[in-house]
């Protein structure tokens, strides 16, 4: 185990470069604390974002060693050689406001335009709806409402690339997951807003989302099940 | 639950959600076409191949060519989905373009694919 | 302009079968045409088919024939594994499927160099 940490960070914006510079190694030790101690005693103009720092928040998301992660949840001993060496860049298919800060305004503008709202019919004053925990609908649901919206599947999915109007896994995946929410009104145009190929049937099944995210959720599945239900309704008009 | 009717704007994504369908419907016929086409390749291509071995097992077979009549026609409707997709993500080309191309590839296949199984299951070729 | 992901972020199974299903298929939609066509030619007697069937005996061609055996092969158990991740109910990306889509593949591809070489 080396003493030092070479560490590449990305500075400028979409175009730009590497920096490089050498952090001191701790026992226990994270990619966040490392950008953290950059920022503190190396270069003040770097630019990043955290909040929580224990995993809750998604802030810190950025691409290491060229893959997505949260920084504040990936040890330096997870990720780094026996060489030391460290590659710190932004998360991938979104604008770089500046170093490894996106702009994620895109992220979840596409969250909207699939739907990814509740709409309800009950108000403060009826009675609550009574939902069967143990029903398909509801373990559906359940499967995928942890999304915490970090970016990490956005950044690692092909498709986001090679498309520009592709909705993504995190949209789709939240969609999916109101589509199985009984008590949701506004189905039959969620379905329409995530079908096509800028919706749920650009999906290749390359699986980059499920491989990366960091709370193991599979908007791989959730897709599937939005094409299953689209085409369905496709097919015998009904969209 | 309010009974919303598309509008103008979602036509298009209503179209590509079909062809995906149809696309995924031809696979299944293709997967098991594909599986007893395999099986007889490994049996005929035994021995080296001729006009004669071959036509002999298939001039005036009907059934045989109804097979590879539905086998063609899956092909048609399977293929240029996948290739209108590489054209889009790959290629550059837009979704007009891939359209065109799709639908040409389609005829192409069409076409000479039901001209072939013409060509050997029609009777009585001239040797 | 936005940063794109390199070859790290695709280095896991799925997306080797996502590579391996669209390139075998590409391969493929680019042969059929061809394979139509030297069929087509049984339309002109079995002479004429004869004369393209000669092709078949050069090792090249036999070698093509076998990899595109292989590569339909490949691209049926790559499709079989999608269809039942899309339309079944699956819990994950079954990529022990993957395996088996390979080792169907390898068996076909042996049944067939038996019979075009023995």
């Amino acid at each position: 185990m080396t003493a030092t940490l070479e560490v590449k960070v990305w500075r400028g914006k979409s175009q730009g470069g590497f920096s490089a510079y050498a952090v001191p190694r701790q026992g226990s030790q994270t990619v966040l604390d490392v950008v953290t101690h950059i920022q503190r005693h190396l270069e003040p103009t770097l630019s990043y974002r955290f909040a929580c720092r224990v995993g809750m928040c998604g802030s810190c998301a950025m691409t290491v060693n060229g893959l997505a992660r949260w920084t504040c949840r990936t040890h330096v001993t997870k990720v780094v050689g026996n060489d030391g060496r460290l590659e710190i860049a932004p998360l991938a298919n979104l604008p770089v406001i500046k170093d490894l800060a996106t702009d994620m305004t895109e992220f979840f503008d596409k969250w909207a335009r699939a739907k990814g709202q509740f709409k309800g019919t009950r108000s403060r004053h009826d009675d609550f709806e009574r939902i069967e925990p143990a029903s398909a609908e509801r373990v559906a649901a359940n499967a995928g409402i942890e999304c915490i919206g970090c970016g990490v599947c956005h950044a690692s999915c092909d498709v986001v690339a090679w498309r520009p109007d592709y909705l993504g896994p995190a949209a789709l995946n939240r969609a999916w997951t109101l589509v199985n929410d009984v008590r949701d009104v506004n189905q039959a145009e969620r379905l329409r807003a995530v079908a096509g190929d800028a919706g749920c049937h650009a999906c290749h099944t390359q699986g980059s989302c499920t491989e990366r995210c960091p709370k193991q959720l599979a908007p791989t599945l959730a897709i599937a099940g939005l094409k299953r239900k689209v085409a369905k309704a496709a097919v015998r008009g009904e969209l | 639950m309010s009974a919303s009717t598309p509008d103008a704007t979602h036509a298009p994504a209503i179209a590509q959600a079909r062809r995906w369908y149809w696309q995924r419907i031809s696979a299944m016929v293709l997967a098991l076409c594909v599986l007893i086409h395999l099986a007889v390749m490994v049996y005929a291509v035994r021995g080296g191949l001729s006009a004669a071995e071959i036509l002999g097992r298939t001039q005036g077979n009907w059934a045989f060519g109804a097979f590879y009549a539905i086998f063609v026609v899956a092909c048609a409707a399977h293929v240029p989905v996948g290739v209108a997709n590489i054209a889009r993500e790959w290629w550059g080309l837009g979704e007009r373009a891939a359209r065109a191309l799709s639908l040409a590839l389609a005829l192409l296949l069409l076409v000479t694919g039901l001209r072939a199984v013409l060509a050997v299951v029609a009777p009585g070729g001239a040797a | 302009m936005k940063r794109r992901s390199d070859s790290r972020a695709r280095s896991h199974p799925a997306y080797w079968a996502f590579l391996m299903h669209r390139l075998s298929g590409l391969g493929l939609a680019l042969f059929l045409p061809l394979h139509f066509w030297a069929l087509g030619q049984a339309l002109h007697g079995a002479a004429a088919l004869d004369r393209f069937l000669k092709l078949a005996d050069l090792p090249l061609f036999k070698a093509a024939e076998w990899g595109l055996v292989v590569l339909l092969a490949l691209h049926m158990m790559g499709g079989v594994r999608l269809l039942l991740i899309e339309f079944g109910n699956v819990r994950d990306l079954r990529k022990n499927w993957i395996a088996g889509a390979v080792g169907f593949a390898a068996a076909a591809g042996i049944a067939f160099a038996l019979s075009l070489w023995t």
